[in-house]
C-alpha cells in the first residue's frame, strides 16, 4: 500500500518560497487567488500491513523524521 | 585541548575547520566518520558545515538521526563542549540540541559574503576571547540561515543570555538593514541551556589567517583551547 | 534485426556518407543500437569531426606541460612533485532548454573530467554569456544558471573562484555556459583512461542509470529551432551529492594501487567512455548490460547505452583488485559493479541476457572517425575608426557613471555572492579582481585562474580576437603576480557547416595558435561547441580561454584595490584612442562597429614580464589589467574595490579625452607603488611606455574639473544587476 504524505507550513510561518511563487504568478497575470503555501509531497510505499497500522506507522515517519514539527505539519493519506 | 570532528556525507567545510582548529589551537581534531557509533574522548566536538546527506528532505534533518549525534548527545549531557557550524547549527536543531528550525535565506538565495556580529554573551568557553558587544567581521555562505523559533523560544533565549551572535553594521548597530538572511531578531548564533553548545551560521573556521577572510574567527578557537585546553 | 530506415539514419545525424562508411566497415547494416551508439561518437560534440583539423595546429607543449589534449583534462606541473589538472567544458544547450539543471550537471561534468585524472578539484569558474537583458527570457535563464551552477558547487564543497559575465543580442536564443575546474594532484599519481591488460575488469561505479539525457551528445550537436523548448526530456538531472560521494570515494580509491585506467561516463556515456578506453589499449571489450545498475525498470539496450545519467564513472581495475574498491565504494554509499572485462579481440562486444546486441571492430571504426574540410571564407576586415569619428561626450563623469552601470561593466556581485567562493579555506583572491588565486595548502605556492574572450573582437576579426583572449588571460594571472603556465580552450560557435562561421573558427585558432606561441602559454585541455544557432542566427565567435599561473609564493601577489592614499598610478603600455568595436561606442554611441585593438604580443611580454617581475619583488601595491571600457573604467574599478579616490593629472591634449580615456588598446597595465624609485629604476632597462595618471586619495574620482563621489559611482556600479534580477 502507499503512503501518500503532505508536510506543509505551519499557519503563521513566513513562508518566503510561497511569497515569490505567488508574485511571479501575478506577474503572469494570475490575479483571483490569495496567499500561496509552498509544501512537500511524499510517497512511500509500505509493505503489508492494515490501513490503520499503515497510517500510525507514515504517522511515525513524519514525526520522526520527515516533518519539523517546529514549523512543519503533516498530514497523512492511505491508498490500499 | 582535544577535539573531534565529526564528518558526515555530503560534509564540505570539514578541511576547513581542521585546518583552523590546527592553526589556531595547535592540534588537529580526531576524524569521527558518520557511522562510527563512538566517540573519543575529547573537550571538544565539532559539527562542520557543509550538505549533509545533500541536505535532501530538510537541511540537517538525516544527519540529525545518525547514530553518531546519539553519541555527540550522551557526551553534551555530560558536559564536553559542542559546536556547530553552519550544517552543524542546522544538525543540532534538527535534533532538538538548540530550539528553533534554520528556514530558507528570505531571499531565497545561497549567500557567501563578508558579515559584521555583535558578540552578545562572553562569559563561557567559545566567546571568553571576545569582548562584550566586540564586532567581528566574519564570512558566511548558506542558503537556509534564516533562524525562525516562536516568541515565547525567543524571548526565553534573550532572558538566558541564550543568544551567542546577532548580525550587526560595521558600527554594532542591529537593524533588519544588517540581517542577510532574515533571521528572527538577527540571530546568527545561540547557546543551549547549559551553555556548553554553540550553534552559529557565520564561518570562524575561514577567518582565522589574514590573508583572506580576515582574524574574526581565531579568538574563537584560541578561546576554547585556552578554557578547555589540558 | 531491424531493417535501418533512411530517415532513421537522419535522425541520428549520421550523414549518406557516414553510412556507407558504417556498412563497409562492418560488412553489413548496423541495428538500431549500434546506430544510437554510432550517433553519439560520430557526433560533432564527441568526434570533433569539424574542428579537428584545426585543433592540431594548436601548441600543446612546454616542459611544464605534463598532459597535454585527448585526456579528460589537461596536467601542468607545478613543482615540489605536484600538479594542477584543468579543463573548460560548455553546458549550452542544455542550459537553454533547462538552465538550473543544465548549468548544474555542466558543473559537475567538468568536475568529473579533473577528479578522473586523481587531483581533488580545488576550483571552479564559470564564463557565461546571455542574450539582451531586456529580453523576455533573458532574466529567467540568468537566475536559473547561477542557481544551477551555485546549488552544485557549493553543494560538492569546491570555492567558485571566478568566471565572466555578458550580454549580448547574439545569445538570446543560445546562450553559453561554460564551466572550469582546476585540480591539484601528486605527479606521480596521475590517472588515464588507457585500457590495459587484458582480462581486467571493466567496473562501473557511482550512481545508477536511468532513462536522462538520451541524445544529448547529439542534440549538442544540431542547430536549435522553435522546438527545442519541447525538447526537455533530454535533460540530465544532477545530484551533486552523489558527486561529493564520488569524488571522495575516487579519490581514496586512487590512493591505493587497484586503477589502471579511469574515465568519466560524460556526455555519451557508457558507449563512448568504455569504446574511448578500449580504442586507447589498442584492446577489445566485452560488457554485459544485465550488470549495469539500473534506476528504471525495462530499459532497452539503445537506452542503456545512450543515457546520460550523471555522477558516473568506469574504470578498469587490476585483476583480484576488486574487492579492495567494492569495500571504498560500499563504505560511500554508491554503486559498484563489474559489468564486463577487457579482451584481446580488438571488438566491442555488448551482451544483453546472453544475446549479443552490439558487437563493433574498435580499431577500424576509430580509425575511421569522420574528419572534415570543411570549406571557411576569411572574415572581412572592419575599417579603423578614429578618435575624430566620434563624438565627444557632454561629460566625462557621466559617462563614466553610464558605463560602470552598463550590462558588462556593471558588478557581478548578485551572481557571485551565490556561490561559495570561501570553502576549502584557501581562496586568497576572492571574485572581482584580474585572477582568482588559491592557495595550494601546506606550501608557499598559490595558482592564479582566470577566464577571458572579447566576443565582440572575435566578430570584427577572429584573429585578432583569438590573440587578444588569450593575451587578456595572460594578462590577468600576470596582474596578480602569477607566472602563466597553460590553458584551456572552449571554443563557442554558430554552425560550421557555413563558410562564413568556419571561417571565423579557423581565425580565431590562428590567433590563439600565434598568442600561445609568442607567449609560451600552451593549450592543455579544450571543448568545442559548435551550432550554436537558433533560427539561422549565430551566436558572436566565443572563444573562451581559461588560463592557469603559478606564484611561487602567495605573499607576494597584490589585487586591483588601492592599499594607500597618496600613491602615483602609472599606466604602462601605450594609449592611442582606439575606439573600435570598444564599449565606449556600442553603449554611448550604439555602434558595434570597427577594428578591434590589434595585439602586439611582443610588447605584451615586454611589459607583462616587468609588472610580474616587480610584484614578485614587492616593488608594486595594485595592479590592474585595462580591458573592456579603457583606462577610466580600470582607474574606476581599483577605486571601487578599496573606496580610494584618485586625483587625476591634467590631460595632455595630444589625443582625445574621450578616446583616451575609453579606448581599449591592448597590453596595457595601472599599477601604484610601495617603492616607486626601485619601480623607476625597473623602466630604464626595459622600453616600455609609461605615463602618470594620477594620485590615490580621498573618496571621490576627480577628472578635468569634474568630480564623482566614490559612494555613488558605487551605487550605479552594484545596482544595475540586481535591479535587473528584481523586475
Amino acid at each position: 500500500m502507499k503512503a501518500k504524505i503532505h508536510v506543509t507550513l505551519k499557519n503563521g510561518v513566513l513562508d518566503p518560497q510561497g511569497k515569490a511563487v505567488g508574485h511571479a504568478l501575478r506577474a503572469l497575470g494570475f490575479d483571483q487567488f490569495g496567499e500561496v503555501r509552498q509544501g512537500k509531497y511524499i510517497e512511500i510505499d509500505i509493505n503489508d500491513m492494515t490501513e490503520n497500522a499503515a497510517r500510525h506507522y507514515a504517522e511515525a515517519m513524519c514525526d520522526k523524521l520527515l516533518a519539523n514539527t517546529v514549523i512543519e505539519d503533516f498530514d497523512v493519506e492511505i491508498e490500499p | 585541548m582535544k577535539s573531534a570532528i565529526i564528518v558526515f556525507p555530503g560534509s564540505n567545510r570539514d578541511r576547513d575547520m581542521i585546518m583552523a582548529l590546527k592553526t589556531a589551537v595547535g592540534r588537529a581534531p580526531f576524524q569521527v566518520w558518520h557511522g562510527d557509533t563512538e566517540l573519543p574522548e575529547v573537550d571538544l566536538i565539532v559539527i562542520p558545515g557543509g550538505f549533509s546527506y545533500g541536505d535532501y528532505l530538510r537541511v540537517g534533518s538525516m544527519a540529525a538521526h545518525s547514530p553518531i549525534i546519539r553519541e555527540v548527545r550522551t557526551h553534551a549531557e555530560k558536559g564536553v563542549h559542542v559546536l556547530g557550524i553552519c550544517n552543524g547549527f542546522q544538525i543540532l536543531t534538527e535534533a532538538d540540541m538548540l530550539p528553533g528550525v534554520l528556514m530558507r535565506n528570505s531571499n531565497l538565495k545561497f549567500i557567501c559574503k563578508d558579515v559584521h556580529l555583535k558578540v552578545e554573551q562572553n562569559k563561557n568557553p567559545f566567546l571568553n576571547k571576545y569582548d562584550l558587544f566586540q564586532v567581528v567581521r566574519v564570512p558566511i555562505a548558506h542558503r537556509d540561515g534564516n533562524y525562525f523559533a516562536d516568541e515565547t523560544t525567543l524571548d526565553e533565549l534573550e532572558d538566558g543570555g541564550r543568544i551567542a551572535l546577532r548580525y550587526c553594521g560595521s558600527d554594532g548597530d542591529v537593524n533588519p538593514a544588517h540581517n542577510p538572511n532574515g533571521s528572527r531578531r538577527n540571530i546568527a548564533g545561540i547557546f543551549n541551556k547549559r551553555g556548553n553548545i554553540l550553534g552559529m551560521m557565520p564561518h570562524p573556521e575561514d577567518a582565522v589567517e589574514g590573508y583572506f577572510g580576515g582574524l574574526g574567527g581565531k579568538p574563537l578557537f584560541e578561546g576554547l583551547s585556552s578554557a578547555l585546553g589540558k | 534485426m531491424t531493417a535501418i530506415k533512411a530517415t532513421l539514419v537522419a535522425e541520428h545525424g549520421i550523414t549518406d556518407d557516414e553510412y556507407k562508411t558504417i556498412i563497409e566497415i562492418l560488412g553489413r547494416e548496423p541495428n538500431l543500437t549500434e546506430l544510437g551508439v554510432f550517433s553519439v561518437m560520430w557526433s560533432e560534440h564527441c568526434s570533433y569531426k569539424s574542428s579537428k583539423k584545426w585543433l592540431k595546429t594548436l601548441p600543446t607543449e612546454a616542459p611544464w606541460v605534463i598532459c597535454g589534449p585527448g585526456e579528460n583534462a589537461g596536467v601542468v606541473d607545478i613543482g615540489d612533485g605536484q600538479a594542477v589538472v584543468f579543463k573548460m567544458e560548455s553546458h549550452n544547450h542544455p542550459s537553454y532548454i533547462d538552465p538550473y539543471q543544465g548549468a548544474a550537471t555542466g558543473v559537475g561534468g567538468i568536475l568529473r573530467d579533473v577528479f578522473t585524472m586523481g587531483a581533488r578539484p580545488i576550483s571552479n569558474l564559470n564564463a557565461l554569456r546571455f542574450g539582451n537583458p531586456n529580453h523576455p527570457k533573458t532574466q529567467h535563464l540568468v537566475s536559473g544558471v547561477v542557481e544551477g551552477i551555485g546549488g552544485y558547487g557549493n553543494c560538492v564543497g569546491v570555492p567558485t573562484v571566478g568566471g565572466e559575465c555578458n550580454f549580448h543580442s547574439s545569445y538570446d536564443g543560445n546562450v553559453l555556459v561554460n564551466a572550469m575546474t582546476v585540480g591539484l594532484a601528486q605527479t606521480d599519481k596521475i590517472f588515464y583512461s588507457v585500457a590495459k591488460g587484458v582480462g581486467n575488469s571493466v567496473v562501473y561505479v557511482g550512481s545508477k542509470t536511468g532513462r536522462d539525457g538520451i541524445h544529448g551528445a547529439t542534440m549538442a550537436s544540431s542547430e536549435f529551432n522553435s522546438d527545442s523548448e519541447g525538447k526537455r526530456p533530454t535533460v540530465q538531472v544532477g545530484d551533486p551529492f552523489t558527486e561529493k560521494l564520488l569524488i571522495e570515494a575516487c579519490l581514496e580509491l586512487m590512493a591505493t594501487n587497484t586503477i589502471i585506467a579511469i574515465q568519466d561516463m560524460g556526455a555519451a556515456g557508457l558507449t563512448s567512455s568504455s569504446f574511448e578506453m578500449a580504442s586507447k589499449g589498442g584492446l577489445g571489450v566485452e560488457l554485459n548490460l544485465d550488470n549495469v545498475p539500473a534506476r528504471e525498470t525495462g530499459m532497452t539496450p539503445y537506452e542503456f547505452l545512450l543515457s546520460e545519467s550523471q555522477e558516473r564513472m568506469l574504470m578498469i581495475l587490476r585483476t583480484g583488485q576488486e574487492k579492495v574498491a567494492q569495500k571504498i565504494f560500499n563504505k560511500w554509499e554508491l554503486d559498484f559493479s563489474v559489468i564486463g572485462c577487457l579482451t584481446d579481440t580488438g571488438r566491442m562486444v555488448i551482451r544483453e541476457k546472453g544475446e549479443v546486441v552490439v558487437d563493433l571492430p574498435i580499431d577500424p571504426l576509430a580509425q575511421a572517425s569522420p574528419e572534415y574540410d570543411r570549406p571557411w571564407v576569411k572574415t572581412k576586415i572592419q575599417p579603423v575608426i578614429t578618435p575624430d569619428e566620434v563624438p565627444q561626450p557632454k561629460s566625462l563623469i557621466q559617462t563614466l557613471k553610464d558605463l560602470m552601470g552598463s550590462p558588462d561593466l556593471c558588478s557581478k556581485r548578485w551572481i557571485w555572492e551565490q556561490y561559495d567562493y570561501l570553502v576549502m579555506g584557501d581562496t586568497l583572491q576572492r571574485p572581482g579582481g584580474d585572477a582568482a588565486v588559491v592557495r595550494i595548502q601546506n606550501t608557499k605556492k598559490a595558482i592564479a585562474i582566470t577566464t577571458d574572450c572579447t566576443p565582440r573582437y572575435c566578430l570584427a576579426d577572429p584573429v585578432e580576437g583569438g590573440k587578444q583572449a588569450v593575451a587578456e588571460a595572460w594578462r590577468n594571472l600576470t596582474a596578480v603576480g602569477a607566472q602563466p603556465l597553460a590553458i584551456t580552450d572552449n571554443l563557442n560557435f554558430g554552425n560550421p557547416e557555413r563558410p562564413e562561421i568556419m571561417g571565423q573558427f579557423v581565425g580565431a585558432i590562428e590567433g590563439i595558435r600565434e598568442a600561445c606561441t609568442v607567449l609560451n602559454f600552451p593549450v592543455v585541455s579544450g571543448n568545442v561547441s559548435l551550432y550554436n544557432e537558433t533560427n539561422g542566427v549565430a551566436i558572436l565567435p566565443t572563444p573562451t580561454i581559461g588560463g592557469v599561473g603559478l606564484l611561487a609564493d602567495h605573499t607576494k601577489s597584490v589585487g586591483i584595490g588601492f592599499t594607500s592614499e597618496g600613491e602615483t598610478i602609472y599606466l604602462l603600455g601605450e594609449s592611442k584612442g582606439h575606439l573600435g568595436q570598444s564599449l565606449y561606442l556600442r553603449e554611448v554611441e550604439d555602434r558595434e562597429e570597427g577594428m578591434p585593438p590589434q595585439v602586439d604580443l611582443v610588447a605584451e611580454r615586454v611589459i607583462g614580464d616587468l609588472v610580474r617581475a616587480q610584484i614578485q619583488k614587492d616593488v608594486i601595491s595594485a595592479c590592474h589589467d585595462i580591458s573592456d571600457g579603457g583606462l577610466l573604467i580600470a582607474c574606476a574599478e581599483m577605486a571601487l574595490a578599496s573606496m580610494i579616490g584618485i586625483v587625476f593629472a591634467d590631460l595632455d591634449n595630444s589625443t582625445p579625452a574621450h578616446a583616451y580615456l575609453f579606448g581599449e588598446e591592448q597590453g596595457r597595465y595601472l599599477v601604484t607603488c610601495k617603492d616607486p624609485g626601485s619601480f623607476l629604476l625597473s623602466l630604464k632597462e626595459v622600453e616600455v611606455p609609461v605615463k602618470i595618471i594620477g594620485q590615490t586619495g580621498g573618496n571621490t574620482i576627480d577628472i578635468a574639473g569634474e568630480s564623482i563621489s566614490l559612494l555613488e559611482l558605487k551605487e550605479v556600479h552594484e545596482s544595475w544587476f540586481p535591479n535587473l534580477m528584481s523586475k
